[in-house]
């Protein structure tokens, strides 16, 4: 029989070797990519529009697409998914029918970005005559963001402790204003990470700006919301599968770009989490 | 005969099929210290709930009778649970503060009510306080969190936090169970002095402190109110054999 220590550390050895397997493969895209793409990210390459087929130029209407359509959806997603997952949270009965919206959001978030892409398509660009715009879009990707807003925020909401609630209405509170002045703000950071989990993914995706908003070539930047836009996961796409005889290093300059833009409004997001964090005390 | 504070009529309290209290009829007079007291889920703690409608939250319930306060039935439609709240305070078994530093604490309610002018809430902050025999441990760390005071710091603070308020009632439901002997003894010293203002109903945890703060004393068992009388008489010479097994330990 194996001594109880040394099962212990072959157990903690089998976990390390978990966790680096979760972890290389990320790291190691994250090293190519980052090494094959920092030759050509210039401030030409994130400022000059595309030209000569996009083999020549930079990336710049990607990016203000990327920004303008990640923008767009928090302000579409927020308010209604921050909204619905206090009214499932605090004000919602316990019946078949919030359970089932429970199940559908859940059920919604595991829905492939393709799925919302073409219902964005339908429902957006053709039913709502909207046309391939940045509405189109951005309404396809809140579409696609509300159930992992709602569910974390909800989450967030649950874990603040009813005591608090029952100590506001002693105190002459209405459910609302115990809400506002408490429950919410203790559930900041859970409600934020909600959040950036959601919009990172949306900033990200290909598919469901696909068939709504994104344009192939589109050197110049969008007049109105009805504009069509250049996005940075479409134009690594267009430039990877699509034009013959791109220069790899464009394309790893694009990922780069897309990969920093990503990384860095994490990280903001999660510097404003840990601010609220330290405010929260229970 | 004093015009009685509160008067409970004929209540009875169901927790779904669970009768917690059973046709429950008392008058409770103004500045004074009315006691609650018997074994565990007697319905005491229910009783003193249903005098500030804390329980409207409780999903499943049903209740019949009525509670006036000042005459005036506090179930009928057309009373506004906000200000019922304002003037019926209510201190819980555990120290809950809020999270936030002392001053908002006891400033929250006023808040509630839309009452934000700082000269106001500062005479408001010193006076309840004051009132709640803290004033002189906390005055120098106004502005500190209130997670950051000993437990029997925070129990005084949310007595201060309800006071705030000026209510005409305050409801007290075991409010020295987490505490030590010294700071129960001073929660206890101020209840002599609170009840010159208001109207003081306590849950006590224990018969002892039942003894020693009240001026009536109701004993509840299995929801029925047993035995209402003045604490002189009930501690000392209880009618009721029920009541007499129970002070003496002979079981609860």
């Amino acid at each position: 029989m194996m001594h109880r220590s040394h099962v212990q550390k072959l157990g903690f050895a089998f976990l390390t070797l978990c966790a680096i397997t979760v972890v290389a493969p990320i790291l190691v895209v994250i090293g190519i990519i980052f090494v094959e793409g920092v030759r050509v990210v210039s401030w030409e390459f994130i400022s000059a529009v595309p030209h000569d087929g996009m083999k020549e130029g930079g990336i710049f209407p990607a990016i203000v697409g990327t920004l303008l359509l990640t923008l767009g959806t928090a302000v579409c997603a927020i308010p209604v998914g921050v909204g619905g997952s206090v009214y499932l949270a605090e004000y919602a009965k316990d019946n078949w029918m919030t359970r089932a919206i429970r199940l559908a959001i859940v059920n919604l978030a595991g829905i492939p970005s393709i799925v919302y892409g073409l219902f964005g398509l339908g429902m957006f660009v053709l039913f709502m005559h909207m046309g391939t715009s940045i509405l189109a879009g951005v309404l396809t990707l809140a579409i696609m963001t509300l159930p992992v807003i709602i569910s974390t925020s909800e989450e967030a909401l649950r874990t603040v402790p009813t005591e608090f609630r029952t100590v506001s209405a002693s105190l002459g509170g209405t459910r609302w204003q115990g809400i506002r002045y408490i429950v919410l703000p203790q559930a900041l950071p859970g409600i934020i990470t909600g959040i950036i989990l959601g919009l990172l993914r949306a900033a990200g995706e290909t598919a469901p700006i696909l068939f709504t908003v994104a344009a192939f070539y589109l050197p110049r930047l969008p007049q109105s919301p009805f504009d069509q836009v250049m996005a940075l996961p479409y134009h690594l796409y267009v430039i990877s599968t699509q034009v013959p005889g791109m220069p790899m290093s464009v394309q790893y300059g694009t990922a780069l770009v897309l990969l920093i833009l990503v990384l860095s409004m994490n990280f903001v997001a999660t510097i404003i989490r840990s601010y609220f964090r330290r405010r929260r005390q229970w | 005969m004093v015009e009685p504070k509160i008067r409970i009529e004929g209540v009875s309290y169901f927790y779904g099929d669970f009768q917690a209290l059973d046709d429950i009829s008392m008058d409770i007079p103004p500045n004074s210290v009315t006691v609650f007291f018997g074994p565990a889920s007697g319905g005491k703690t229910t009783m003193l709930r249903l005098i500030n409608r804390l329980n409207d939250i409780v999903e499943g319930t049903r209740m019949s009778g009525s509670i006036l306060i000042n005459g005036k039935n506090i179930y009928d439609p057309d009373i506004n649970l906000a200000e019922l709240r304002r003037r019926v305070g209510m201190v819980f078994a555990l120290p809950l503060p809020l999270p936030g530093t002392i001053r908002e604490n006891v400033v929250y309610g006023l808040k509630l009510a839309g009452i934000v002018d700082r000269n106001r809430t500062d005479e408001v902050l010193e006076r309840s306080l004051d009132q709640a025999a803290i004033w002189e441990e906390v005055k120098d760390r106004l502005d500190s969190p209130a997670n950051a005071l000993s437990g029997g710091q925070q129990q005084r603070l949310c007595i201060a936090r309800s006071l705030a308020l000026e209510p005409e009632v305050l409801l007290l439901d075991e409010p020295t169970s987490g505490l030590d002997p010294i700071s129960t003894r001073k929660v206890e010293e101020s209840l002599h002095e609170l009840k010159k203002l208001y109207t003081i109903i306590i849950v006590p945890h224990s018969i002892q402190q039942a003894a020693r703060v009240a001026d009536q004393a109701a004993f509840f068992l299995m929801g029925k109110l047993i035995e209402y009388r003045p604490g002189t008489e009930i501690f000392t010479r209880p009618r009721e054999k029920r009541t007499e097994d129970y002070i003496t330990g002979r079981f609860g």
